[in-house]
């Protein structure tokens, strides 16, 4: 099936889990039968984006707390009307210093998603892992994986070791809308960049538009690190993370 | 077979390493290295100076504004020095200001406030956002740096302009830019880059840089030095490297 993967998985040490042991859910039954859990350049570049978005989150509160007022149009400041005042004390000076700190760790996100995006098209990772199956599209098998998830159980994907289906819209949403969208919300302020392509501010509503839909995307990001980082503990996470180093289930297949 | 594969491994972190000075070496030659590559976050401030300036290698405009967009409240950032010789030459109108010229220069030469007013003048309706998050919109009038840098015919080595405004002791941080600061000829001959003397269709107000000012379109509030006295022109950074914040912090 997976022929790039067959001369990692041929170690006799990690046993498979039986097929039968397990409930089947839609398509990622596939990972049943093979003991690397994720490719290489999933592992590699989830560590560039797990850097990045942590030196982006704190970086980017350092700018934030510069100025926690939020607008919309082109202009906005102490003397104009906000559209949000958000509840953070208003420090001048961390921006100074937090600027150069959030560029860098920017390339971070920028290079893993052009990385990650091509790689996942060449391996078909996106297509085989990432994109749901067409009967798991119901709102029934979505709304049970979340219910169970609220109630702190696992699923029975969970135990197969694929992407549930709400994993996998998930991760298409923050690969193809958050990433992009935070890039862009970034770009956007940069008076280099909307010099070459003025498009990417005016269809925003405006330079002060852009730094509020900055704030959203960013939210948003750190709402799913947050669920994120959960999930992880419900399914459990010493051997989750072990598998995003090594790449192997841990010995027995189990979860736990 | 260990040893192949150490061999294979040197001869490529050898090519590799020599590819990359050589990389290097051509983009600095093209003015894609700046001046702070080597400090801490130097990696990124490289990728980004170098792809923007890939980006806006063709004098890419910024944005310009109806009159009718022009804020009714700016923000001021960094008021007037508080010193006796600034306070002196405001109340006199800067008729003893003088903006001096020196570096790589043909014609080391000083202006007058009248002298610059003189010269073709141009306004330009833009967004002037400070690194903080706010921002505003002013019309600035003045005249074209790369007009001035002309007339002073600087040498072909040139390769960045530095700012030098009054001297203002009392700032300390880096919060407020009093001191010097610098541009590469990019953003110098750019053609909304300007020494402003005017702003809203009046005089240069005190607080927002009198008498003379830098005004740069494609570049946040903070690289635009306000209360200019000497502009120099050089060929090399290693004497004038700012302290917190990046140096060209163009994004």
């Amino acid at each position: 099936m997976r022929t790039g993967l067959s001369s990692a998985s041929l170690d006799a040490s990690v046993p498979a889990i039986p097929i039968s042991d397990v409930p089947v859910v839609g398509v990622g039954a596939r990972w049943t039968t093979q003991s690397l859990r994720h490719l290489a350049i999933v592992r590699v570049t989830h560590w560039v984006f797990a850097t990045g978005v942590l030196g982006l989150i704190a970086s980017g509160s350092g700018i934030l707390i510069s100025h926690p007022r939020l607008y919309w149009g082109e202009t906005g400041s102490v003397a104009m009307p906000s559209l949000v005042d958000l509840p953070l004390p208003m420090i001048i000076g961390p921006s100074v210093w937090n600027r150069p700190i959030h560029f860098f760790f920017a390339w971070f996100l920028v290079l893993g998603v052009l990385a990650y995006v091509s790689a996942s098209i060449t391996t078909q990772h996106l297509l085989k892992d990432l994109l749901p199956a067409k009967e798991d599209l119901r709102w029934r098998p979505i709304l049970n994986v979340i219910w169970d998830h609220l109630r702190w159980r696992r699923t029975a994907s969970d135990e197969t070791w694929t992407y549930n289906v709400v994993q996998r819209l998930t991760y298409l949403i923050v690969l193809f809308v958050l990433f992009p969208g935070i890039v862009w919300t970034g770009l956007a302020m940069s008076f280099a960049i909307t010099s070459v392509f003025p498009f990417l501010v005016t269809v925003l509503g405006g330079h002060q538009s852009a730094r509020t839909l900055h704030f959203v995307f960013a939210s948003l990001l750190l709402m799913f690190l947050i669920v994120h980082i959960a999930m992880l503990c419900l399914v459990g996470f010493r051997a989750h993370v072990g598998a995003m180093i090594t790449g192997r289930i841990p010995k027995g297949g189990s979860t736990q | 077979m260990s040893t192949i594969l150490t061999r294979r491994a040197l001869v490529t972190a050898g090519l590799t390493t020599a590819a990359s000075a050589a990389g290097i070496t051509a983009a600095a030659r093209y003015g894609l290295i700046p001046s702070d590559y080597g400090t801490l976050f130097g990696a990124g401030e490289t990728l980004t100076y170098s792809t923007q300036r890939l980006l806006t290698s063709g004098h890419s405009l910024a944005r310009e504004f109806k009159r009718s967009d022009i804020s009714r409240a700016p923000i001021v950032n960094g008021p007037a020095p508080p010193d006796d010789a600034f306070q002196r030459s405001a109340s006199d109108g800067f008729k003893d200001w003088r903006l001096q010229f020196e570096g790589l220069i043909e014609r080391p030469v000083s202006f007058t406030l009248e002298e610059l007013r003189n010269m073709p003048s141009e306004s330009h309706i833009v967004l002037h956002a400070c690194e903080q998050g706010w921002s505003y919109i002013a019309e600035w009038t003045g005249v074209r740096l790369s007009y001035v840098l002309n007339f002073v015919k600087t040498r072909p080595e040139a390769r960045y302009v530095v700012f030098m405004p009054y001297p203002n002791p009392q700032q300390t941080t880096g919060i407020i830019r009093v001191q010097w600061d610098s541009i590469d000829m990019a953003d110098a001959l750019h053609p909304q880059t300007i020494l402003a003397y005017g702003m809203n269709r009046e005089a240069l107000p005190a607080d927002f840089g009198a008498p003379l000012r830098l005004r740069m379109s494609r570049q946040l509030g903070w690289k635009n030095t306000k209360y200019l006295t000497r502009i120099l022109v050089t060929d090399r950074m290693n004497l004038y490297r700012k302290g917190a914040g990046t140096w060209y912090g163009g994004i």
